[in-house]
């Protein structure tokens, strides 16, 4: 297996440019772990994700760490690879951060491995890098390891990159996507849908115009002040593919119980539902990025939706439903016209419709 | 998007769920006839504040769900061909053909690319000079005035690399096929205002006049639908049969001529294949004889196979609102919208699709 991110130790060997052209693209041999490789690692990742951990060098990260862990790992694949609101990188350590979060976690450390595909800008490398590395700052978390491997061209679409976070739980902390009761109180922290259409509206295919941003962002320290408010919190899941609807549904499954959700009370932007209008694709099932749905009993709500507004990716906070009883698992939408109708999960890729 | 919420009222969709009941219908039949119609029914759970007396039963409305067989068949057999790009609506990718499907076919490495509009595959005809980009056709009268104009475009631009498989077809013949066939006892039709913005009113005036079955051209809003619902409910107390308005704000009873007059540019009205319902005949529009080498059936050699018909599928039967879906064996146990036997599961407009997702 080839060595992670370790670099040849002292000066640059004979040989080697020492600046890394940014009008270059990456070639196989970048990826190859010999010279070439090194240079770009030294010049480009290195210097952003800096922190004595990764600086080592060495073929694995060691750390001290004592109590109970969360462990996680996600590879993300987006097109296009930067978007309004964000970029692949932002998604990358945001989405890794946000699976230790939902879970009560305190996000410590990723890990961040990078497949590329030949010929891609490293300009554009390069920005991703940064972009990765704001995002970890902003959250709190150091990326402390990684893998660099190049494809070949049209193997894969630009960029594809895996992280894996581990965090520290409080040990008496409870939070799980089966632990949802009856009487529970369902809160989102704001928006839905924005980052779904926000890709869909920036790819090239459907040639919408809008000013949809997306809501990539790490939920952690929003998340840390809901734990900090209520020590009643039973589930946070992170809407993200599938969106709402299918997180819902998989809570319902997972603790057997039934769940209704109030159309009226749901927060969907204009822009949005003029996309989800136009492509005939229901917000619901539209992936976001920076959104936590919590379950806490009804009597906890209002101060954890008060604490939640005062933080800034809280501000558009509100309950969207509650947990009816234990039953059969099913998800219930009491529409806005007053009838009540089944919330399905998500079926296979969102299509278009015909008219 | 404002101006949707007020065809969204809660107090207004009550006011007329009230109106409809005080006219106590008694085992009336209403048919839509729109894909579009089947979904905006269900997710706003229209069926349930409508009295026992009214049932909605959906016809053969969605345009993929109608698509014969065999022409499936023939789009596989034409995404297989070494240089085709294929280009269609995302909601054909999934429609099972006998042995596959084009997303399947996508899979394997066949171009296959869904598209929003048929113009858009005319910007990947250009891009791609040296493939042949072919559009599958499929839709009713609201989408085929976009593909005659693409068409238009490509022989204008000289884009010879353009063609499509002309599988459109026409709601009123339909409608004239489902009334002749008297398996069902039809009181009113819900006709469908996207399609109605082209041909207008007058297209079904031989429903009122030959057939006495009231027609209302509704919009897609739950006020819309209701109120069109009881517009239909007063024609049958006053035994009036006439085709009326209810969506006046996107149909005029001339409908669009220019849009028709381009239709009447491009395509030549022909005999089509209808799932479930058979061929029809001056149902379709085919590519006439100007356009020919914009026609990928004239193009490639596209025979297949008599296409084998899954067995026990009720899509047939579905479609001509004969059955209801939870009347098929499969429905929900072999057929699920993961996995589906026939195009009505299929379809984000479909009937069984709607009905698996909304009515379980």
């Amino acid at each position: 297996m080839a060595r992670a991110w370790s670099l040849l130790k002292g000066p640059v060997p004979p040989g080697i440019n020492t600046i890394v052209d940014m009008e270059e693209r990456i070639l196989l041999g970048h990826g190859s772990g010999g010279k070439l490789s090194h240079r770009l690692l030294k010049e480009v990742v290195f210097p952003c994700f800096s922190n004595p951990i990764l600086d080592k060098a060495d073929d694995a990260a060691i750390f001290d760490c004592k109590g109970r862990l969360a462990f996680t790992t996600d590879s993300f694949v987006v097109h296009p690879l930067f978007f309004p609101g964000g970029d692949i990188g932002k998604l990358a350590v945001c989405g890794t951060v946000n699976d230790l979060a939902v879970m009560a976690a305190k996000p410590l450390y990723l890990t961040a491995a990078c497949i590329v595909e030949e010929g891609f800008e490293i300009s554009l490398l390069k920005k991703v890098i940064r972009s990765m590395a704001e995002a970890a700052k902003l959250a709190g978390v150091e990326i402390i390891g990684g893998d660099f491997k190049v494809v070949e061209k049209n193997s894969c679409d630009g960029i594809f990159i895996n992280t894996t976070g581990i965090g520290m739980v409080d040990a008496k902390v409870k939070v799980s996507g089966n632990n949802a009761k009856a009487g529970d109180a369902i809160i989102i922290n704001g928006n839905i849908g924005e980052h779904g259409a926000a890709v869909m509206s920036a790819r090239q295919d459907y040639k919408l115009e809008t000013n949809i941003k997306s809501d990539c962002a790490a939920l952690n320290h929003l998340i840390a002040c809901i734990l900090k408010t209520s020590s009643k919190v039973h589930v946070m899941r992170d809407p993200t593919r599938g969106g709402v609807a299918t997180t819902l549904n998989e809570v319902a499954l997972q603790s057997g119980v039934r769940i209704q959700v109030d159309e009226d009370s749901l927060p969907i932007p204009e822009a949005v539902k003029g996309v989800c209008e136009l492509l005939g694709i229901d917000p619901l099932y539209m992936a976001n990025e920076g959104k936590v749905l919590v379950f806490a009993p009804g009597s906890e709500s209002k101060k954890i939706l008060s604490a939640m507004r005062k933080n800034p990716l809280g501000k558009n906070s509100r309950i969207i439903g509650e947990v009816i009883k234990k039953d059969t698992p099913l998800v219930l939408l009491r529409t806005a016209i007053g009838s009540t109708r089944i919330l399905d999960m998500l079926t296979g890729e969102q299509l278009p419709r015909i008219c | 998007m404002k101006y949707i919420d007020e065809f969204r009222d809660k107090d207004i969709v009550k006011k007329l769920a009230q109106r409809i009941k005080r006219l106590k219908p008694q085992n009336i039949n209403l048919m839509e006839v729109c894909g579009t119609h089947t979904m905006a029914i269900f997710r706003s759970g229209i069926k349930q504040i409508l009295p026992q007396g009214v049932n909605i039963i959906s016809g053969p409305g969605c345009p993929v769900c109608v698509t014969d067989q065999g022409d499936i068949d023939s789009m596989l057999k034409l995404a297989g061909i070494k240089n085709v790009i294929s280009t269609s609506f995302g909601d054909m990718l999934r429609v099972p053909g006998t042995t596959s499907s084009l997303e399947k076919e996508r899979a394997k490495g066949c171009d296959i690319r869904s598209v929003y509009s048929p113009l858009d595959s005319l910007e990947i005809a250009r891009e791609n000079k040296n493939k042949e980009v072919v559009f599958l056709a499929v839709g009713f009268e609201t989408t085929s005035p976009a593909i005659a104009s693409a068409v238009s475009d490509a022989r204008e631009n000289k884009l010879d690399n353009f063609s499509i498989y002309p599988c459109h077809k026409l709601i009123p013949p339909a409608l004239e096929a489902l009334l002749k066939a008297k398996e069902l006892r039809l009181d009113g039709f819900i006709c469908p205002g996207h399609v109605s913005s082209i041909i207008g009113s007058a297209s079904y005036e031989f429903v009122a006049s030959q057939h006495k079955i009231p027609c209302v051209i509704s919009g897609f809003e739950p006020v819309d639908i209701l109120e069109s619902i009881l517009m239909l409910l007063k024609q049958i107390r006053e035994e009036r049969a006439e085709v009326e308005i209810q969506y006046k704000r996107a149909v005029r009873p001339e409908g669009n001529p220019l849009a028709r007059e381009l239709l009447k540019d491009v395509f030549t009205t022909t005999e089509a294949r209808w799932r479930g319902l058979g061929t029809i005949p001056e149902s379709g529009l085919n590519l006439n004889s100007d356009f020919k080498k914009f026609n990928a059936k004239e193009k490639f050699d596209l025979t297949v196979k008599n296409p084998v018909r899954p067995g026990n599928c009720l899509c047939g039967q579905v479609l001509r609102g004969v059955k209801t879906p939870d009347q098929c064996g499969l429905f929900a146990k072999a057929c699920t919208p993961e996995n589906p036997y026939g195009p009505c599961m299929v379809s984000s407009e479909g009937t069984c699709a709607a009905w698996y997702k909304y009515n379980r």
